[in-house]
């Protein structure tokens, strides 16, 4: 296949970031294609009110007219089939697992940077551009692809990428790694007339409009949610749970029942329908296991190979080492960390650089 | 991009010179309000006139059985409501699956008004049975909706005998002739048709008008409520300058009208002839449409060949236009029994007046170039 590195299909969200990154390639000569990927079927009756979803009519219409200002070509497509089979029936039976999953990880690995991938390459370019902050460079000295922390830190989406290939990593631009801080991405969208300039970062996990995790995953999973117990350590039953979706790693409030003391989840155990309730200091691990491991700068490690790691996507790296345990990759950390939570991902670093990462077991 | 080329007529079609230069003066000298008493009212009122009367002969119908509208889809809308509402006692209506949405969500709003619809399934050569229509008929069905052409498929309906049928059984018959008026010679005394819509931008003409044809006798309470214009049929101020080039167009359309059409078919012909004869190409249905066809290619997927061709500047469809966008599997194609696969591999081309053979072979080699690339 005849691929035109001069061309770059980019993912238009409907958001301030995207839109100034396709305007960015554009101006650095690229031939631009903007697609908005349609991955989940809105609520045609609401999509008025819920302005700024990732996936709402409003946000494909605010692409359109990015992209017709922009002057690029913009096409809408349909990745809801892919979308629900490698995204959402993960992120439910996670959930029905006693697990917490991050399907923007499975997303960004399956959707944008493979199936947009594959569009792109259908449309003869070589690249596909998202409105990440990130940093993607080869690098010479390692002979590899690397993605690294932009300066703009409180936007650092790294995390969400530890899993890319190779590959993938090497047919990816992002534009707005160059940037020191969002308000300059929303100043070039304000001169540049483009009309989401102004419109706020969107949060929640796309799919899951309203936050409302628990109703969403019981109105999704196959089985009905049971109700179950709260045990302590010792499996002696501290009353009733509503269902072990509804509860996460470290959670205090929200657990309809008050003991003499501040209790908190300590582990979640699916198999037997229970939520292993424990004191504070039970929240905390000094040690993880993490499967589907996988490796940016190098194919692999050397033993207690020192590294930070972030346990979840907000939060700063902690320093670690990493040694071989099976097939899995045992994470063992100079302090204990509050909360690992299975289903997690948890993700290395090198100062900037993005080392790697794999799921919480 | 180096050239351009448009091969979606069947979408909407460039409004043609000598269509705009009888519409001016109606935009600047003459104005006024057509339903006006006054000299200035009257002026436009006999240009409205003037233009009815023109469609009017064109289908063989009175000048008092054309009614002006927006567009088609307002004349789909008002002939299905207007009628349901002025005929209570009857509460069934049957329609063609394939019918454009102006037809079918129409139809699927009066279900939800206690209407009972009947869809019939065209059978796979895209064309409806005229017996399976008659073996729907009831007692309490008002209306038959069955469209001319069909607007994916370029495949043309047998009007005169669903028109027959329903005569037989005293029902009324209404056909959306907006992919056939202009292309087809329409007498609605011969085809039976009670009730017909038309458009104007799929025929060199201006937007935002069209026309419905409702013949004399036939009791249908307006869609919109207001002035007494259309002889109180179709409140709002006459868009005189779009009644006159619509009519004008319409003129242009039947003058010299079996050159107009054989131009059209050599150019479809020739377009078609090269398509087909590459790997995995081929038709989905024959269509008698001078313009308008539909192929089915291979495991490549239409809207991934749609983009590649729009990136060589060509135009065309993965269905109607107004299914761009909604990104599900086109019912007129799944309707005549393809599997969701090969509706996703379809495309639809429609040729017309300004198409060239230099556009075509241009076409022909963009054709060859990104099917190679997409294997």
């Amino acid at each position: 296949m005849n691929l035109d590195k001069n061309k770059v299909v980019i993912g238009m969200s409907g958001g301030v970031d995207s839109a100034v990154a396709a305007y960015q390639l554009k101006e650095m000569g690229y031939e631009v294609i903007g697609i908005t990927m349609k991955l989940w079927e809105e609520d045609e009756e609401n999509y008025a009110e819920d302005y700024g979803g990732c996936c709402s009519l409003s946000s494909v219409e605010d692409a359109r007219l990015v992209a017709e200002k922009i002057g690029i070509p913009f096409y809408v497509i349909n990745y809801k089939d892919k979308f629900m089979e490698k995204v959402v029936e993960n992120f439910i039976d996670e959930y029905v697992s006693g697990r917490t999953p991050s399907p923007c990880i499975r997303c960004n690995k399956y959707i944008k940077f493979d199936a947009l991938l594959e569009t792109a390459h259908s449309l003869g370019a070589y690249y596909v551009a998202t409105g990440h902050y990130g940093v993607v460079k080869y690098d010479e000295k390692l002979d590899r692809y690397t993605i690294s922390k932009s300066n703009e830190k409180r936007k650092d989406q790294t995390y969400m990428m530890y899993s890319l290939s190779q590959e993938q990593i090497r047919h990816i631009l992002m534009p707005l790694g160059s940037f020191s801080t969002k308000e300059e991405v929303r100043q070039i969208a304000e001169r540049e007339d483009l009309i989401v300039a102004r419109k706020r970062d969107s949060q929640e996990i796309c799919f899951v409009t309203d936050d409302d995790y628990a109703r969403f995953v019981t109105e999704h999973a196959i089985k009905p949610i049971k109700k179950g117990n709260f045990v302590d350590r010792e499996g002696n039953v501290l009353g009733e749970h509503q269902g072990v979706i509804h509860y996460t790693i470290g959670q205090r409030k929200g657990l309809g029942i008050t003991f003499g003391k501040p209790m908190y989840v300590v582990e979640i155990k699916a198999d037997t329908n229970e939520v292993v309730l424990g004191e504070h200091e039970e929240v905390f691990k000094s040690f993880l296991l993490a499967k589907e491991v996988n490796f940016i700068p190098f194919e692999d490690f050397e033993e207690g190979y020192a590294c930070g790691a972030k346990v979840r996507y907000a939060g700063q790296p902690s320093n670690c080492k990493l040694y071989h345990e099976g097939a899995y990759v045992k994470v063992v950390f100079d302090d204990p960390q509050r909360a690992i939570t299975p289903g997690q991902a948890v993700v290395f670093y090198d100062k900037d650089l993005l080392v790697g990462g794999g799921i919480i077991l | 991009m180096t050239k351009k080329v448009y091969l979606d007529y069947a979408a909407s079609t460039p409004l043609k010179k000598e269509v705009l230069e009888v519409m001016i003066p109606y935009m600047t000298e003459h104005y006024g309000n057509a339903s006006s008493v006054h000299l200035f009212g009257r002026n436009m009122h006999q240009a409205l006139e003037n233009s009815r009367r023109k469609i009017a002969q064109i289908i063989n119908a009175g000048h008092d059985e054309i009614y002006f509208t927006a567009s088609g889809t307002e004349g789909d809308n008002w002939i299905l409501k207007g009628l349901f509402k002025k005929h209570p006692e009857k509460k069934h209506l049957i329609i063609a699956s394939f019918e454009h949405p102006a037809i079918l969500n129409t139809a699927k709003e009066l279900e939800e008004e206690g209407i009972e619809v009947t869809y019939i399934n065209p059978e796979s050569n895209g064309i409806v049975d005229p017996e399976k229509i008659e073996l729907a008929i009831r007692k309490d069905t008002l209306l038959v909706s069955v469209m001319y052409v069909n607007n994916e498929l370029g495949t043309v309906q047998p009007v005169g005998k669903i028109g027959k049928i329903c005569h037989k059984y005293e029902v009324l018959f209404h056909t959306d002739a907006v992919q056939a008026f202009g292309y087809f010679p329409i007498d609605v005394k011969r085809k039976h048709i009670d009730l017909m819509t038309m458009s104007s931008h799929k025929i060199y003409g201006p937007m935002g008008i069209g026309a419905v044809y409702i013949r004399r006798g036939i009791k249908i309470k307006p869609l919109l409520s207001g002035g007494a214009q259309e002889r109180k049929r179709r409140a709002g101020t006459s868009n005189v300058a779009a009644a006159v080039g619509f009519a004008e167009a319409a003129r242009l359309r039947y003058t010299e009208f079996e050159t107009n059409i054989n131009n059209l078919v050599k150019k479809k012909n020739y377009l078609l002839d090269a398509l087909i004869k590459l790997e995995g190409v081929k038709l989905n249905a024959e269509s008698e449409h001078p313009g308008t066809f539909n192929l089915q290619i291979e495991n490549v997927s239409g809207e991934i060949l749609l983009m590649n061709l729009d990136l060589k500047g060509i135009a065309v469809s993965s269905g109607s236009a107004c299914s761009s966008g909604s990104l599900n599997p086109s019912h007129v194609l799944l309707s005549i029994g393809l599997s969701e696969k090969e509706v996703k591999s379809s495309i639809r081309i429609s040729v017309g007046d300004l198409t060239t053979f230099e556009d075509l072979d241009y076409v022909i080699e963009s054709f060859k170039e990104i099917l190679n690339r997409l294997r």
